[in-house]
Order: C-alpha cells, then structure tokens, then sequence
C-alpha cells in the first residue's frame, strides 16, 4: 500500500505542481493555536511538517529558533507534541505529517518509544536534523518498519558517490537543502544553480520524491516550482512572531500566507 | 558492559569505527551539511599527524611562539602553610596569551593554512579560546571570528578588548543563557553557512569527534613537557602522584593528563559547583547527569528529562558549560579519572590564598583545581605529590574578584 507521503507527491504530479510543505513549531505560540494553525494550512499545504523544539538547535536560524523558544516557553513537551499531531489527525487523516527535530530528544524518551509515540498520533513522516546518513542507518530500518518516512538530508556539499548511497537507503521522500545556511537564511544561490544541482540528484533516481527546502519564501518560490517539492518554514515562523508584536491573529494570518504561497506555484 | 582503557593507544584514539568512545560518548551528531567539511579536516589531520615535516613545524611553533616548555614549580609557602602533600603547579599561564587555549588556536591556524582557508572562526567562554584564536590568526594571516555570549563579553572584559587588539570581529550571541553554550551553537550554525571558505576552530574537547581529537592532540604538549619535568626533579614518576585541573570543555585536563594515562598517576577533575546553596552548577559529572546530545556529541550533560539543555551557573565564564568533552565521560565510566566539584566560594578563597603565598596567579578556573589540592593536601604524606595545572592566569577576571573579595591583588 502507498504511503500518504507518497499520494501527496502524486496527486501534485497529476495536478503538475510541486508538493507545498509547511513548517511551523509545535506549541507556537500556544497549543491551541498550532493545532488550528495545522487545520488552516492544511486546506493549501500538501504535506505539513511539524517541529518538536529544542533548545539548543544547531542548524537552525533565528526564526525557527525564536518560535520554539516561544513553545518552550509556554511549556511544550514531547507529549503535547504528539497531542497535537493526534488531534490534527482526528480533523484530516489524509493529509501527511511529518515531524521535524533533533535526535536528544528522541534518544532521551527512547527510539523504541519515541516510534510509538509516532504511530499512536498517526505521524507518517521524520526528520532528525542531526543523525545524517550513516549513523541513522539502524533508525531509519525502525521507522520503516513501522511504516514510518525516515527523511533524509542532501546537501550542497554531499558528494556524489553518497548521494547515491542516501538515495538508495531513503524511503518515500529526499529533502535537498538549497545551500550552505541554517534555516530561514536568504537565498544566497540562484534558482537556476539550486535546480541544477537538484536534478544532479533527481537524474540518480528519477522516482525519488526530492523535495527543496532552506530560503523558500514567497519571494523565491516560483521560480523553483518545477521541483517536486517545495518546504517553506521560518517566513512561517516569522509570520507568527510579527502577528505576536502586531497584535494580529496568527491562525488566520498564516492561513492567508500559506495560501498565497500555494498560488504562486500552481 | 564494562568500559577499559586500551593500553599504548592515545586517548582520542580510543573510539570505535562511529567515532564512539566506550560505545556511547562523542560520535559525529551533525547535519549533513557540515559531513563534508568535517571529513576532509579528519582526512587533512589523520595526514598531518604522521608527517614529520608539519610535526617539526608545529613544535617550531610551541617553542617559539607559544613557549615551551611552560614552568613546573613547587609551591613551597603552600605545601608549608598546608602540611602534607608537597604541591606543584605546572604553570601552563605562562604560555604565551596567558592560558593553555594557545595549543589549539595554534594548531587549528595551522590547519586551516593547510587547508587553503582564509578565514576562521572560533567560540570563547572565559575569553582565553577567542583571545588565543585571534592571536593566532592575526600571526597566520587569517580573517577571525569569535563568538561569545554577551553574558561573558560583559564578564570577561580584558579578554575582549585583547581580541578586539588583535583585529577579530566579535559577534555578541544573546540568544539562550548568553554563555559559552549558546557561542558554541551559533559557532557551529555560522559554520554551517561558511564551511566552504571558513574554518572552525572548536575552543574546547567538546563537539563533533574531530574537534575533540585535534583539541586534546594540541593540549597534550603539556603533559609531554611535564612527565620530563617530573621525572627531572622526582627521578621518577612518585609512587603517589595526583594530578588535579579544572574541568569545563576538559581541555585542558586532557591534556594535562594525556601522558600519564598510562602510568599509575591518580587523576582528579574538578568541575564547578557553581555558587554555594545554589541548585545551578556546570557540573555534570560530579551530579550524575544523564547521556545525551550536546553540540555533535553523546556525552553526560546537564538536562531535564525531555532533553531540553539545562542552565548552568559558575562565576568562571571557563567551566560555564552543560556538557563536558566525551573523553572525561569515557575517563569517568573507565574509572581511570574521578570527578568532583568546587563552589564558586571555595575557587575565590583557593585563588586568595594560592596569590598570598605564591608568586603565581591562576584565574577562576584553575582556582577550581586548587580548592581541591588545597582540601586534599593536609590529609596526606609528605611523601605524596600533588600537581596542579595552573591553566589561566587571573588577569582576565580582576572585575569579578575585585567585586567579590574587595580588592585585585596578584
């Protein structure tokens, strides 16, 4: 059976788009709000990505960082992390999620546990910024016996010969990171070098479903729609944090940002 | 199972294929952006460290540039105020910039001029890793970047303004506690970005499994000058040796002890307790912290039970760290090293009393190390021999120890 990972990428194919997939930090910036804020979004959003905060996170930029600051604040744990996933879940069970983090967190509950928790809340997807390829080798074999998406990481300067090596090992869907940067970083390389490095790796394994992520914005993203898969995270996360200092609503705020990205790429 | 040490191995190559020590501390925890730079600097150093012509330029270098060997002295007013065991001080402050973070600045320049890299940027705490950095670099020709908590730029001012001296940009980090953690973070993220015209230089034993080597390789020069040192004035390693350093990153104290694990010498680390009846401390060792991931690497670490980094407190900017390298975890679970803490009080009255004797001047951070001689020596033989890696020298801390004990006198 395929995966709803898998569906997404070909009802977009059918449709002749790119997947759109979100990010925003579970808990940001409350529970409620991020539980509404995925119901909103998923309206427009293909695939909704979903991030358990860490404190101390090394590849992230200053947006992302600020928004799990601000769930940390209100006292997220990994249990309302799975609470809301669940609860989104409940609303639209179709709609892929992924959750997005490092691997302290996960290592600290347990993996054993931590998949558990996963398959309860009816996650599909994972990506652990910080256990790249070899070494999540043993742990993306758990997930995918739990019929869990063990994402991995490509990026600018991931050699050829272990592109391969990662591809060969994926499951259901490759995230390529658009350049050297943490995330919510301007876009420091042209559209065009980002889609030629990307079909350097689409060409290895042309069923692969390799999305691009890092410096999408509603600037930039057209003008990468022909990948197969678009990730937009930190304008997300900032859009919170202005409406936070404006006063605005941010579920109805992203709600139209979402949607407006979801325009320019049709 | 039970951890051992592998005889007649270095220390930092005690690891397993996954870069592991005993199976669970250290390891490469990066994203796979930064897989490819720390892979050529592990191939550039495994080369390097075998070939005798970088060897002889890198103790060109100690001799020449940093000093060596630096002074092994016996406290003679100490051990006789104290009674007991004779104590010494291997009085690694007087390296040139004044603590033992030349090495590693030293060898990092080196191999960033190796690597065809021009810029290069590097973490502090107390200001001694960042003030080495820059010195280094401006002697190699290299572009540098520190970054320091704002918390610690605010406490360790003559370490900042010698860095600024030296021509380095200071980026302030105030995200998080502002401290040496959240450097270390926003180093590695600026890494992330720059890995392909930019050195890192990692400040401490801490961080992905190369950091650690090339750290520990650079610090272990002291102990190669003192287990001469010692075998000149003993005739011998003493039957009954301690060997006490402060330990924050562990830097330091690995290399301190480097050349001795082999030898029946007791190793003592001595980590910050942080203020007296304060529940915050920078010592996970001491208070049994449990496993997990901090900046790369397995290590214990100071956490809540989700795995969120907890806040550290310790008036040394130095020792101001959650984590703690994964070669003293590996020391620790091995048993070839003990573990125990000092509080702020007992490093501020072991540095008054240390000055009052003493012609020397250890900063907050070696006055940790002392705390401990000094408890431990009136409880042992005259026969014993208790040694003290003297790291820092106080200058940079004259505004604390002025605020705390009314006056600065070295």
């Amino acid at each position: 059976m395929k995966s709803k990972i898998s569906l997404a990428f070909d009802n977009c194919k059918k449709e002749k788009r790119p997947a759109l997939i979100t990010y925003v930090v579970a808990g940001d910036n409350n529970k409620n709000n991020s539980i509404n804020i995925l119901k909103k979004i998923s309206k427009h959003a293909d695939i909704l990505e979903l991030g358990f905060p860490h404190n101390t996170p090394i590849a992230d930029g200053g947006q992302i960082q600020g928004s799990s600051h601000r769930a940390l604040k209100k006292g997220i744990k990994l249990k309302d992390v799975f609470q809301i996933a669940e609860n989104f879940k409940k609303f639209n069970a179709k709609k892929p999620l992924i959750l997005m983090g490092y691997y302290n967190i996960i290592y600290q509950i347990g993996e054993n546990a931590f998949l558990k928790n996963c398959r309860k809340s009816g996650v599909d997807g994972l990506i652990v910024v910080d256990l790249p390829y070899p070494e999540n080798k043993n742990f993306s074999k758990k997930c995918k016996k739990k019929s869990i998406s063990f994402i991995q990481l490509i990026s600018p300067t991931t050699s050829h010969q272990r592109m391969k090596q990662i591809l060969k090992d994926s499951h259901d869907m490759v995230y390529y990171i658009s350049m050297l940067s943490t995330t919510g970083g301007r876009l420091k390389v042209s559209p065009s070098k980002i889609l030629q490095n990307y079909r350097k790796i689409s060409r290895i394994n042309p069923k692969k479903n390799i999305v691009i992520g890092f410096g999408i914005t509603d600037r930039t993203i057209s003008a990468l729609k022909s990948a197969q898969g678009l990730v937009c995270g930190s304008l997300l996360c900032k859009t919170i944090t202005n409406c936070l200092k404006m006063g605005q609503n941010p579920v109805t705020k992203l709600d139209k940002v979402v949607y407006n990205l979801k325009n320019k790429i049709l | 199972m039970k951890l051992k040490i592998r005889k007649g191995v270095p220390l930092i190559d005690q690891h397993d294929k996954n870069f592991m020590y005993g199976g669970k501390f250290g390891g490469n925890f990066i994203p796979e952006t930064l897989k490819k730079p720390i892979e050529d600097l592990t191939n550039l150093f495994s080369k390097l460290r075998k070939d005798k012509k970088f060897l002889k330029e890198r103790d060109y270098h100690f001799h020449t540039y940093i000093g060596a060997p630096t002074p092994f002295i016996k406290l003679e007013n100490l051990t006789d105020y104290l009674g007991g065991a004779q104590l010494y001080a291997k009085v690694v402050s007087e390296a040139n910039g004044g603590a033992h973070k030349i090495y590693n600045a030293t060898v990092h320049c080196l191999l960033a001029k190796k690597a065809g890299k021009k810029y290069i940027v590097g973490d502090t705490g107390a200001g001694y890793a960042g003030k080495m950095l820059s010195m280094a670099a401006k002697k190699f020709g290299l572009k540098c970047k520190i970054f320091m908590g704002a918390k610690d730029i605010k406490r360790q001012r003559p370490n900042v303004l010698a860095m600024k001296k030296n021509g380095a940009k200071i980026i302030p980090v105030t995200t998080g506690s502002q401290t040496l953690v959240d450097a270390v973070s926003e180093c590695m993220r600026y890494w992330v970005s720059n890995c392909d015209t930019t050195h890192m230089c990692v400040g401490s034993t801490v961080g992905p499994n190369i950091f650690i080597k090339i750290c520990a390789y650079s610090t272990a020069q002291i102990s190669r000058e003192l287990i001469k040192q010692v075998n000149e004035e003993f005739g011998k390693i003493p039957d009954k040796l301690k060997l006490i350093n402060c330990v924050g990153g562990g830097s330091s104290a690995a290399g301190f002890w480097n050349e001795f694990i082999d030898t029946h010498a007791e190793l003592i680390g001595v980590e910050a307790g942080g203020p007296r009846n304060s529940k915050l401390h920078a010592a996970p060792l001491t208070n049994g912290s449990k496993v997990g991931i901090l900046h790369g690497a397995a290590q214990y670490v100071i956490q809540n039970k989700e795995g969120q980094i907890g806040a550290t407190e310790s008036i040394s900017a130095g020792l101001d760290y959650p984590g703690i390298s994964p070669l003293h975890c590996f020391l620790k679970d091995t048993k070839r090293a003990r573990y125990t803490s000092a509080s702020d009080e007992e490093a501020l009255k072991a540095f008054q009393l240390v000055s009052r004797f003493e012609n020397i001047s250890p900063s907050l951070e070696p006055s940790h190390a002392f705390a401990e001689a000094i408890k431990l020596a009136p409880k042992l033989k005259s026969s014993e021999v208790i040694i003290v890696n003297s790291c820092g020298d106080s200058l940079k801390d004259k505004d604390i120890i002025k605020q705390r004990l009314g006056s600065y006198i070295r």
